[in-house]
């Protein structure tokens, strides 16, 4: 690993987005267009739109990011882009964390946006600290981020990595607790719930709109979170060959 | 590791297997240094593989191929290679200069020199009008000279270069032979340059006419035509097929 390369990484990456205004705009204010319009859908129950707008806060980065690098680093691969790189003498690491860098950088102005809006504008009534929820929508997206390093590898096109959004988030949208507790759930689903890593994030959310200070098991929910980020983002270097068929 | 009286390239008894398919069988042939090989035959007959195997991007090699006195594929061997993609391999959504900035920075190329060190590799290639404009909006022909300039930086020992003139005109042609030969002559850079266009032949220092993932002869252009007894090195293409396919079915 060279602290340079996975800076120029990360650099040109950012580079790359600064030439694509559409995609910066459509990342960074849809995630507002979408929560605006969840504050009015909620609007004769408030409650349930902090609830659930707490939650959706962490939820979109996670979405955007998992979109964004995935389709970014097929594109890297099929364009003959990475074999390039792969007989330089870049580490598998500066890539992957120079991507994880820059749409991290990217991941903190569409959090740090959709959180001002949520907390200031849409009344978005929270207990605890909006930068609690900030820090936890980041460490969300980073999973995105890291989980769409990851699949990439798996898809040969622009069509199939789409489809692994339905496929691997979807799912862990639905039973992360954000449409029913848990505990409620068949109880199949709630183990599998237990080991899918959206359940911590939005535990941790929602623990930060109920009560003040630091929520309980907010420790082990950040550490779950970035375990696994850190987990599939070295798997995703893993899947990287430096000699291919 | 300078030693310049070993073959920058080696092979013995290569094979590469793709798709269950032998598609290089028993190579042998040697690339020798500071000169400018061409790679010549027809689409299909295993030049890209060979190119990928040198430098070291190709899966599934067996037998012996040494590349600048070190195994293909070395860590080592990384920052003294050049490798140009046959299809443009850059980023379409930066400019020229952005591109060659962040591929030099890989390379290991000091921030201080880099602009100068880009530059003039741009100039190398005729581009510095464009070095402003984004990737993706150069024709195709310049787009395939910023994915050249790449494989330019850093003064690479050892050029591997897959049809770098394929679609550029004849002028462009010959400054970009010219420049091979320079970087042959100045600096002591071997060039392995791959082409399916026979006429190109008459410009390189030595030859290795391959088919169907063999070698059929390998030597300068001369040679070649005294060996077949031809006039042209595409007869002396055909005449070898020939001989080889006699050769084959008893």
């Amino acid at each position: 690993m060279s602290v340079g390369r996975t800076l120029a990484t990360a650099r040109r990456v950012l580079r790359q987005l600064g030439h694509d205004r559409r995609t910066v705009a459509l990342l960074l204010f849809v995630p507002l267009f979408l929560l605006t319009l969840l504050h009015y859908v909620f609007e004769s129950d408030p409650r349930l739109f902090d609830r659930v707008g707490a939650s959706l806060l962490g939820i979109f980065p996670l979405i955007t990011m998992f979109l964004t690098t995935s389709i970014a680093t097929l594109r890297e691969r099929t364009t003959g882009t990475l074999e390039r790189l792969m007989a330089m003498p870049l580490g598998k690491g500066d890539l992957i964390f120079g991507y994880a860098l820059a749409f991290g950088a990217f991941a903190v102005l569409q959090a740090g946006l959709a959180t001002a809006v949520g907390v200031w504008l849409l009344d978005l009534d929270l207990a605890g600290s909006p930068w609690l929820l900030l820090f936890m929508a980041l460490l969300t997206a980073l999973l995105g981020i890291a989980l769409g390093l990851f699949v990439s590898a798996f898809a040969a096109s622009e069509f199939q990595a789409v489809q692994f959004m339905p496929a691997l988030i979807v799912p862990q949208i639905l039973v992360c607790g954000l449409f029913a507790p848990r505990d409620t759930m068949q109880p199949a689903l709630e183990y599998a719930s237990n080991v899918l890593p959206m359940s911590y994030s939005v535990n941790a959310m929602t623990g930060v709109l109920n009560g003040t200070g630091i929520p309980d098991h907010f420790l082990r929910d950040v550490a779950v979170v970035v375990g696994m980020a850190l987990g599939f983002l070295a798997l995703a270097a893993v899947t990287l060959r430096r000699r291919t068929p | 590791m300078n030693d310049t009286s070993r073959p920058a390239v080696l092979a013995r008894r290569l094979e590469v297997v793709r798709g269950g398919a032998p598609v290089l069988k028993e190579l042998e042939f040697s690339v020798p240094r500071g000169t400018v090989t061409g790679l010549l035959g027809p689409s299909g007959c295993g030049k890209t593989t060979l190119m990928r195997a040198v430098v070291g991007a190709q899966a599934r090699v067996t037998g012996r191929l040494d590349v600048l006195g070190e195994p293909a594929g070395s860590a080592a061997l990384r920052h003294r290679l050049g490798y140009l993609t046959q299809a443009p391999s850059v980023y379409l959504d930066l400019t020229a200069t952005q591109n060659l900035d962040y591929w030099a920075a890989v390379l290991g190329v000091g921030r201080a020199d880099r602009s100068e060190h880009v530059r003039s590799v741009l100039a190398d290639v005729d581009l510095t009008e464009h070095a402003g404009a984004l990737a993706g909006r150069l024709s195709s022909g310049q787009r395939a000279r910023v994915s050249l300039a790449v494989a330019l930086l850093g003064a690479p020992e050892l050029l591997v270069l897959d049809e770098p003139t394929v679609g550029l005109d004849p002028v462009l042609r010959r400054s970009l032979w010219d420049l091979f030969h320079r970087l042959a002559a100045e600096r002591g850079a071997t060039l392995l340059i791959s082409s399916h266009v026979m006429d190109e032949a008459d410009r390189c220092d030595r030859l290795m006419l391959m088919r169907e993932g063999r070698v059929l002869a390998e030597g300068t252009p001369e040679e070649l035509r005294a060996r077949t007894g031809t006039d042209s090195v595409e007869h002396a293409f055909l005449h070898l097929v020939e001989a080889d396919r006699k050769a084959r079915t008893p």
